[in-house]
This record gives structure tokens, C-alpha cells and sequence, in this order.
């Protein structure tokens, strides 16, 4: 089947399998920010934005997102790096595989919510599994993030 | 994993119907729980041309399409006004933001699983489904039917004056429910709802007034009458168990906002 997306961007044409999932589609076209955590629709690992709203590209069939925008971590570097230093400086970010999902997931937090609580933080975080840092490293981060913008230090 | 041959983007209600007669063909909802099957699928269609989002308030009733996604109802300010916010109580903790983007209420709803939070819900609010075929059925009577061969456009929650209260026991968050229980009451009737049996959901009609301990009785009643069962989640036991105090928390709920 032939389906036209835009990538981050840019427009692409392509020829896929119709059961092809989004997530392998994008990973065959160079966005390596994209991983597979799980096979449960479980770990938010492969967040992208299907026309702007977080979805789980592992469970998309690509024929979905024909005539649609998809964006991944790559089209997104300067959003993801006001807040990335934050998180980094807690440490959180550790092994770092689940690190892009949790960017992804938390530019799309702050689009929709510019000043969350911590409940809400986690709320919205919450299909974002991470197995090194427990969570409160990631929520400091943002915490940290959001205290300097207010503060008019960034 | 997702696998199948064709895939049908329906450009009407009636050739995903036709289509959707033959065994091998589904009718694509979110796909989130699809993916988990080992089911070989021969033509996967996709109603999302047929202008199934979204949810449409009339005079008496929400008519929610069928491709509406759990994130939708469960951000719907007008639906949870009116159901103080029993949706998206009991939406929240399915899974992440991400899953219930995809995830639609036609797909919990079609596949009417144990597990599901939404259908316990939907059943106690006195749901309806609307198949293109068959019309408008109740969700009650829906949940008793074997398999449906049919395509499910909208489900149906009519306006009434209710009071509600949602309650979930989960092993973690955003795991399934080891056991769930929405209450509904409309006047002195009060209709209790109780899944992740972890059958399918059901529902109980009692007549709940003010009389001292009549909540404590109904919830060891329902627990006594409900059929329960063990799986890797819960025992039976437990799950008994839980009935009576998730029963007798949601009807203390209820009286409380009254009296409040």
C-alpha cells in the first residue's frame, strides 16, 4: 500500500505491508528515538505525536497516519532542550532508554498544561515506565524546570 | 502482534458491514488489545472516515461515536459535569495519556471485556448501544450477547439526574482492576454495577434510602449474588471480598454527596 505522511516536517511517500506498525515504519526511516519497550501497549517508550497528540506508535498501523503528521524527538530538539539540562541535573535520566518517551510525553504535558502540580505531573506521566530512577528524579527535573521559568531564569 | 493481509479504509457504513460478515475480517477500534491476539486477520477495516469522533449533546441524551477516544470523554467537560466526574475517575488510571489517545469507546465497548473500566461505568449510567443493523440496544442486554457480527456507531448515555460513584481496586497503578464498582442512583433506585469479576460487568437494582445500615446490607447481598472468579490478578475470594467494600464505599459516597 502506498501512504504519504509528514515526518517531522517533511513530506514522505512510501510503499508499506498494510499490518506494518508505526513504530518499525519510523525506525526504518532513520528516527532511532523511537524504541520498542514492551509488546503490551504498556511502557510509552515509543511516544511520537500523531497529529500533535501523544499516542504509542507501537500500536498504530502506519495506514493510519497516511495523510497525517507524525512527529518524533528528532523534529522536536530545541522544545526537548529547554527542560532536558533539568532532568539530567537530578540524575534521572540514567540507562537513558526510556528517556525519549518521557520527553516526548512531557513537551506534551506542558503544551497542554504550562504550569502543572506534581500530582498532575505524574498523572500525565504515568504510562511512562522507567526501571532506574523511581519516578521522583524525572519529577524534580520538571519541578526544577518549571521553578526557573517562572523565575524568569531561562 | 498486529498481523493481517488487507486493510479497508470504509468509505460507508454499509461495505465495512458487508465486509465485516466475513469470519475472517474485524472491525478495527483503537487496536490496543488486537495487538495482544494471535489472531491471523484476513482484512483489518478502519471506520475512521465515517465521522464516528466525537460526542453530540442533544436534549436528552450523549451521543458518543464510536471512534471517540477514552482521552475525549474522559477531558469532556459537559459529560463529567453531569456525572460528577465518574469518567474520568474511572478513565485515569487506564494505562497512560498515550494508550487512551488511541484507545476508543467503541473498542472497549464492542469488546465488552471484563476488564473494562469504561463498560462498568457505561452500564450503570443505563448506556445504550446503537448497531447499524440492529438499532439501539441496551448496554445490559449487549453485554449478555454472544458474538455480534454487526458494527457499533455510537453508544448512547441518556440525561438523567444521577449520582454516582466509581471505585477500583488495582495491584498497581495503571494496571487492569483486580475488581471495579460504579453506583448510580436515581431517586430512591440504585443501580450497582460490579466488573473485572473478572468476568463482564453487571448490574444490581436496590432500592437505597436513608435507613441506617441498608448500604452494608445491599453490599452483602451483591457480594453473595455475585459470581466471582481467581485469575493471576485476584482469587475469587478476594475478589468477594473487595465487592462488599468497594459496594458499601460507593453507596456511603452517594448518601454523602446527597446529604452535602
Amino acid at each position: 500500500m502506498e501512504i504519504t505522511l509528514t515526518l517531522n516536517g517533511n513530506k514522505i511517500t512510501a510503499s508499506v505491508a498494510p499490518d506494518t506498525v508505526l513504530l518499525d515504519f519510523l525506525r526504518e526511516h532513520g528516527c532511532a528515538s523511537v524504541k520498542c519497550g514492551c509488546e503490551t501497549s504498556g511502557c510509552g517508550l515509543c511516544t511520537v505525536f500523531l497529529d500533535d497528540k501523544p499516542v504509542l506508535s507501537c500500536s498504530v498501523p502506519v495506514v493510519r497516519a497516511d495523510g497525517h503528521k507524525v512527529t518524533t524527538l528528532e523534529g522536536l530538539q530545541e522544545e526537548a532542550a529547554e527542560f532536558i539540562g533539568f532532568i539530567a541535573d537530578q540524575g534521572a535520566e540514567q540507562c537513558g532508554f526510556c528517556n525519549p518517551g518521557f520527553v516526548m510525553n512531557t513537551i506534551a504535558l506542558l503544551r497542554e498544561n504550562p504550569d502543572p502540580t506534581d500530582d498532575e505531573i505524574r498523572a500525565y506521566l504515568a504510562g511512562n515506565l522507567c526501571r532506574c530512577s523511581g519516578y521522583e528524579g524525572q519529577t524534580r527535573g520538571i519541578r526544577a524546570y518549571l521553578n526557573a521559568k517562572k523565575e524568569g531564569r531561562l | 502482534m498486529l498481523t493481517f493481509n488487507r486493510y479497508l479504509r470504509a468509505t460507508s457504513l454499509e461495505e465495512a458491514y458487508t465486509e465485516a460478515q466475513k469470519k475472517s475480517s474485524v472491525v478495527l477500534g483503537g487496536g490496543m488489545w488486537l495487538r495482544l491476539g494471535k489472531r491471523r486477520i484476513g482484512t483489518a477495516i478502519d471506520l475512521s472516515d465515517l465521522g464516528l469522533c466525537g460526542v453530540e449533546e442533544t436534549e436528552d441524551s450523549y451521543r458518543i461515536g464510536a471512534y471517540t477516544t477514552l482521552r475525549d470523554l474522559e477531558c469532556h467537560a459537559a459529560l463529567n459535569t453531569q456525572y460528577s466526574g465518574v469518567l474520568r475517575e474511572s478513565l485515569r488510571a487506564i494505562v497512560g495519556v498515550q494508550f487512551r489517545n488511541l484507545a476508543t469507546v467503541g473498542g472497549s465497548v464492542f469488546g465488552r471485556f471484563g476488564f473494562s473500566d469504561v463498560v462498568t461505568v457505561l452500564l450503570a449510567l443505563d448506556a445504550s448501544v446503537e448497531l447499524y443493523k440492529a438499532g439501539v440496544v441496551s448496554l445490559e442486554r449487549f453485554c449478555t450477547m454472544g458474538r455480534v457480527n454487526d458494527i457499533l456507531t455510537h453508544v448512547i448515555i441518556p440525561k438523567r439526574s444521577l449520582s454516582v460513584s466509581y471505585h477500583a481496586q488495582r495491584n498497581s497503578a495503571t494496571d487492569f482492576p483486580v475488581l471495579n464498582v460504579c453506583a448510580a442512583r436515581n431517586g430512591e433506585q440504585v443501580t450497582v454495577c460490579v466488573g473485572a469479576r473478572p468476568a463482564r460487568a453487571v448490574a444490581y437494582r436496590y432500592t437505597l434510602d436513608g435507613t441506617a445500615g441498608k448500604a452494608e446490607r445491599i453490599a452483602n447481598e451483591i457480594a453473595s449474588r455475585a459470581v466471582f472468579d481467581s485469575n493471576t490478578r485476584a482469587t475469587a475470594r478476594y475478589r468477594r471480598h473487595l465487592c462488599c467494600v468497594l459496594v458499601r464505599r460507593a453507596l456511603d459516597d452517594i448518601l454523602e454527596k446527597e446529604e452535602a
